[in-house]
């Protein structure tokens, strides 16, 4: 598998943030290159000041089931952006901001943590992605 | 059976996925070719997991198997 696996990540709730990380751990340890552009609130998650602070739940959040996510979060039996550095370390793990997000949310590089490799465009990312998959979360 | 030259063990019991071949391959990279590597976990997707990232990395299940809730898996540094 050597296309990439390409993920949008336009979600910044921790149930969402932590599916991704899920799925670009996987890619990275099989040996499989990982692409993830960060839109919108997704972005304002990887921000260095509140990176790993509670995000909440998505609206998808069932009733029963959220405080038992909730719950592991606060344990750290669950943890996306620490996935994600061990993800790195594994693989071939790139993280970009989508630019016309930093644009509009009016952020800079500096603001964002050093997961973050950098910035791209709409063409950069989806060229890149080529014939691999391309998730959206 | 034969007694496996174990150079590392990882306990992934209670982690579930992805952190149990996350743990594997993170303790992979401190090996060399030849040594051998057990995991114990308890997550019930493993069997699939390790035979998948096995075939993926090229790094040979040597053994997998279960008892008692518990899985085992040993698999060699290509």
């Amino acid at each position: 598998m050597d296309e990439p696996l390409s993920i949008v990540l336009f979600s910044g709730t921790d149930d969402r943030l932590t599916s991704a990380s899920v799925f670009a751990a996987g890619a990275a340890v099989l040996g499989r290159p990982v692409r993830i552009l960060l839109q919108y609130w997704g972005l304002e998650a990887f921000q260095a000041d509140r990176i790993g602070h509670a995000r909440g739940l998505s609206a998808d959040a069932d009733a029963d089931g959220a405080p038992k996510l909730v719950a592991a979060l606060e344990a750290g039996q669950i943890n996306w952006a620490e996935t994600l550095r061990q993800s790195k370390e594994l693989g071939e793990v790139e993280i970009h901001a989508c630019a016309q997000s930093m644009d509009i949310l009016k952020l800079e590089q500096a603001d964002l943590d050093p997961l973050v490799d950098g910035i791209e465009g709409i063409a950069g990312f989806l060229a890149a992605a080529g014939d691999g998959q391309l998730l959206f979360i | 059976m034969t007694t496996l030259d174990i150079a590392q063990r990882v306990d992934a019991k209670g982690l579930s996925c992805p952190m149990p071949i996350v743990k594997t391959a993170q303790a992979m990279k401190t090996l060399t070719t030849g040594q051998l590597l057990e995991v114990l976990a308890t997550d019930p997707g493993s069997t699939k997991d390790f035979e998948a990232w096995a075939k993926s990395t090229g790094n040979p299940l040597v053994e997998s198997g279960a008892e008692g809730g518990v899985y085992r898996f040993v698999l060699q540094h290509k």
